[in-house]
């Protein structure tokens, strides 16, 4: 058997060799900053908005629906 | 149909962590990133109609985000930069795999780069576009992507390195400073 495909490795960045990659120091020092922000998760206000755009649109969909099939 | 604006939203609440953690490397601040993502979040469900399902939702909205960050700086002027960009602010969850002195170094480093070179290095290092997408999302040839990424990359290196070496290894310092408990 082949050792552990590395092709598989590389794909999951789909990029060259850019230096910033798994093994490397400072690509993993932004990821760690990066992902430290993530982790803080969506602020109430914002998923908030997120619903009340979906509702708003939900009801006036309804809306046209209705008067259309009448 | 309801469908569909459900689905474009559960597409945008998966993308919304990854949004604001580039928001905050633009804006610098917490608060002020948070405005941006919502501004973000208005224009994009006003041009939901644009936007083609299964295509690529999240290079849609960073563009969308960025293009709101720099229309809004040219509008109010520099102050909106006030701080120095990048991850200035402290973070409320630390990264546990590095020392704190480690990471505040790397801020310092990170928020000293141009912010081309700043905002190419986080798209592919962290946000992890391709060459070809941060290129797009940015409006530039992936030539250009290419060697903004290779010069921040550089400058990083050589801004570290005068910090000297030691503690190179991230799991030397590391674990003492995990005070933050989170759900995963």
């Amino acid at each position: 058997m082949k050792k552990e495909n590395p092709v598989n490795h590389q794909r999951m960045r789909l990029q060259p060799d850019d230096g910033l990659g798994p093994t490397s120091d400072i690509g993993s020092r932004l990821r760690a900053l990066y992902g430290a922000v993530q982790e803080e998760g969506v602020p109430d206000q914002l998923l908030d908005l997120l619903e009340k755009l979906d509702n708003a649109e939900q009801a006036q969909s309804k809306q046209t629906t209705s008067q259309g099939g009448e | 149909m309801a469908t569909e604006s459900t689905s474009f939203k559960r597409e945008m609440l998966a993308t919304l962590p990854s949004l604001r953690a580039f928001a905050v490397s633009l804006t610098g601040k917490h608060d002020k990133a948070d405005d941006l993502v919502q501004d973000t979040v208005m224009k994009a469900w006003a041009k939901q109609s644009s936007f083609e399902m299964g295509t690529n939702i999240k290079a849609w909205l960073f563009t969308i985000l960025r293009n709101e960050f720099y229309s809004q700086m040219r509008k109010r002027g520099r102050e909106v930069q006030d701080s120095d960009g990048a991850f200035t602010e402290r973070l409320s969850v630390h990264p546990s795999q590095y020392g704190l002195m480690d990471l505040e170094d790397f801020k310092k480093a990170l928020s000293q780069l141009p912010d081309d070179q700043r905002e190419a290095i986080i798209l592919i290092g962290a946000s992890g576009f391709s060459y070809e997408e941060a290129a797009e999302i940015c409006d530039c040839a992936v030539g250009t992507m290419k060697s903004r990424v290779s010069r921040a990359r550089a400058r990083l290196q050589d801004m570290l390195k005068v910090h000297g070496e030691s503690d190179y290894g991230p799991d030397a310092v590391s674990t003492q400073v995990t005070t933050n408990n989170h759900s995963f």
